[in-house]
């Protein structure tokens, strides 16, 4: 059924088809209308769940963690501070090997207050063990939801859903709202064995000594590397019983191209436009749409940025002193084999990245050969 | 004493030898008596807490019930949401007990438990209050009496300042069932843990458990000095239903002065007689005041 949504609502939609049975949250903007509707879809009788607003996102997702450790699937969203605030319980949630899913919507950090759009937030997570993937479309926020629950389950680590906040939380978009059955066979009930059971007395999270810590986090390492090549089988299940795929990474006019910009989220949209526009003037552009950030895929990267002489990286995130993390990945990727890397920061705190901005990025890499330092702030007013 | 009115069931042991505990550990005896009160069908909740340790290390554990760990502050959090996924596998009757010490309950977990408490979930509450941080090394909590020689009290505390009065806090949010109990009377302790699993919604139980090494007392006479806590009046057992309905449990036949409690410990031995004098006459007060609690119920 095709209807029009906000990404928000295409976010609950997804929850609802993947049935989780534990939702717990806390509000933020810009993600509050994603536990509204379905509080209102539990309500409703749309969906058999226990839907649980708790007094802060720390309890949201220590919630989550404990329904999960009793095998319910389980479901938070937020954004912002409210990550933030989650952090400790992150790396809870991933060290646990629990398959919980959240809807991470990217909004700028305070001081000063600011709701606008910014990647800071999830990327400064990057470290957590949580998979993260990043969306362009209210179509593929659906259909990532439902994905994200199958994929942890697969491998047995959370995994956030991210998107921008307003360009795409806030936006409206023709949706196709697959119908139940298709996503049932996809994705069936949640029976984790490793699940704490009544009459079992083992325990979840005891103390481990040096014994044995090294091996749990060498485990959950190595589980991690396995994310790009199962989340390529999942989205493969996913295509045939749904009919849609996205990829870890979507190129577009990269095979014969000299630039090639990598960006993630909302970006994916007007510099694919830009490509399109430098491609009609005689310019060999192409564009890199990074999907998964966590585990990085390097590997695919190198592969797609095999023709590229010059890579840029368009930032909507900082880390101050470093730059965009995008670009800072994305030159550990290229290690073994060396290109010159614009890392462009702008956009920050939801200030508009507009064709032009983009168009002049490229420009300012064809104009030299190597970039004039690692970290190119744009669209500055000083 | 409390004439016993019930039976504890010897059979039902849930709590291993093997522990990590102390010697006489208070917090060690609560579980044991709250679980025998609790039965089988049980998942415990531990933040971070003595508890964590005593619990045993991976892969060993003392208790024959699930248990599950969490951070330091999600106590009654991480048990909502282990009571909203067993309800929604249809295990309703299944206990999810919380089981925190002082400054996971006092302190850093105060927010979440409001929470469970505003919401009224259905799970128990049992905070083993031993007034410090006793796992880490004896620190001050805002549970600690004042008075009391802790790490960062080195002179005996704050002056003059009440405990915080967490039974009273937690019956103000109108919770089904609030309950003070004291490993010394563990009569009374198993009746309510007994009584608390009945009732649907959210139960606290707020348990007197000595700590040895943090009272600086032998571990031999835990017992002795929290009975002594009581015989004085300093904390007496009471219950809380519905937030109104305050029944005491316990009149002591022959009144001990607070002193005798006070000086039964080290961690007190900074305290001059003017203020063991003002804390008696705090005792008084309180008993009073609940009194006419009870009275007025």
């Amino acid at each position: 059924m095709k209807k029009v949504l906000m990404g928000n609502f295409a976010a609950s939609h997804g929850v609802r088809l993947a049935r989780a049975q534990v939702i717990s949250a806390y509000p933020i903007t810009p993600q509050t209308h994603v536990v509204e509707e379905l509080s209102a879809m539990v309500a409703r009788g749309d969906l058999r769940a226990k839907f649980i607003k708790v007094e802060s996102e720390h309890s949201a997702l220590a919630c989550c963690i404990a329904a999960s450790v009793m095998g319910a699937r389980a479901f938070t969203a937020t954004s912002s501070h409210g990550l933030l605030l989650m952090h400790e319980l992150l790396h809870w949630a991933s060290g646990g090997r629990l398959p919980i899913v959240m809807v991470a919507v990217n909004r700028a950090i305070a001081p000063g207050w600011n709701i606008w759009n910014e990647q800071t937030d999830t990327l400064s997570q990057r470290d957590t063990g949580w998979i993260q993937l990043y969306c362009a479309s209210n179509q593929e926020i659906l259909d990532t939801v439902i994905q994200a629950f199958k994929l942890a389950e697969l491998v047995k680590i959370p995994v956030m859903v991210i998107y921008d906040a307003f360009i795409m939380s806030h936006t409206y978009e023709p949706v196709d709202i697959p119908d139940p059955d298709p996503v049932d066979a996809f994705l069936p009930p949640l029976n984790n064995p490793e699940a704490l059971r009544i009459g079992d007395s083992r325990s979840f999270g005891s103390v481990t000594n040096p014994d044995f810590h090294l091996e749990f986090r060498m485990k959950l390492h190595e589980a991690t590397r396995q994310v790009p090549e199962v989340f390529g089988k999942v989205e493969e299940d996913y295509e045939d019983k749904v009919g849609r795929r996205y990829g870890i990474l979507e190129p577009y006019q990269c095979e014969d191209a000299e630039l090639i910009m990598i960006a993630a989220g909302s970006l994916a949209g007007p510099t694919r436009m830009v490509v399109d526009d430098l491609r009609r003037k005689g310019i060999r552009a192409g564009r890199i749409k990074l999907k998964m950030f966590r585990p990085f895929p390097a590997k695919r990267l190198r592969e797609i940025l095999k023709p590229a002489e010059k890579v840029l990286v368009l930032d909507r995130n900082l880390s101050p002193g470093t730059g965009g993390i995008f670009a800072h990945e994305v030159r550990a990727a290229l290690r073994a084999d060396p290109r010159p890397v614009w890392g462009f920061v702008a956009g920050l705190g939801g200030r508009d990245i507009t064709p032009e901005l983009i168009t002049s990025m490229f420009f300012d890499a064809m104009g030299s050969p190597l970039p004039p330092s690692d970290t190119i702030f744009k669209g500055v007013r000083l | 004493m409390i004439e016993p009115t019930y039976t504890i069931e010897e059979s039902s042991e849930f709590l291993y030898p093997g522990h990590l505990a102390c010697q006489g550990c208070g917090a060690t005896i609560a579980i044991r008596y709250v679980l025998k009160a609790l039965g089988k069908n049980t998942v415990v909740v531990i933040p971070a807490c003595c508890w964590s340790i005593i619990a045993g290390l991976f892969p060993h554990s003392c208790l024959d019930v699930p248990v599950i760990h969490t951070a330091f502050e999600t106590a009654a959090v991480a048990a909502t949401g282990a009571r909203a996924a067993l309800d929604i596998q249809g295990k309703e009757e299944v206990n999810v007990l919380a089981w925190a010490g002082d400054g996971g309950t006092f302190d850093i977990g105060f927010q979440a438990l409001s929470g469970a408490a505003e919401r009224n979930e259905n799970i128990l509450y049992c905070c083993y209050d031993n007034e410090a941080y006793m796992n880490t090394g004896i620190q001050r909590s805002s549970a600690t009496p004042v008075g009391a020689w802790t790490t960062t009290t080195p002179k005996g505390g704050l002056e003059d300042r009440p405990k915080k009065d967490i039974g009273r806090i937690m019956a103000a949010h109108g919770i089904p069932y609030v309950a003070t109990a004291n490993v010394a009377f563990p009569d009374d302790l198993y009746r309510k843990a007994k009584k608390a699993a009945g009732i649907k919604g959210m139960k606290f139980i707020h348990i007197l458990s000595p700590c040895p090494t943090g009272w600086r007392i032998p571990s031999s006479e835990s017992i002795e000095v929290a009975r002594l806590a009581t015989l004085s009046n300093l904390f007496p057992l009471y219950e809380i239903e519905k937030g109104t309905r305050l029944t005491i449990n316990y009149f002591p036949s022959r009144k001990v002065p607070v002193t005798r409690y006070l000086e039964s410990q080290a961690r007190f031995r900074l305290m001059d007689p003017t203020a063991k004098q003002q804390v008696q006459r705090n005792v008084d007060a309180a008993w009073k005041r609940l009194l006419k609690e009870a009275e007025k119920a």
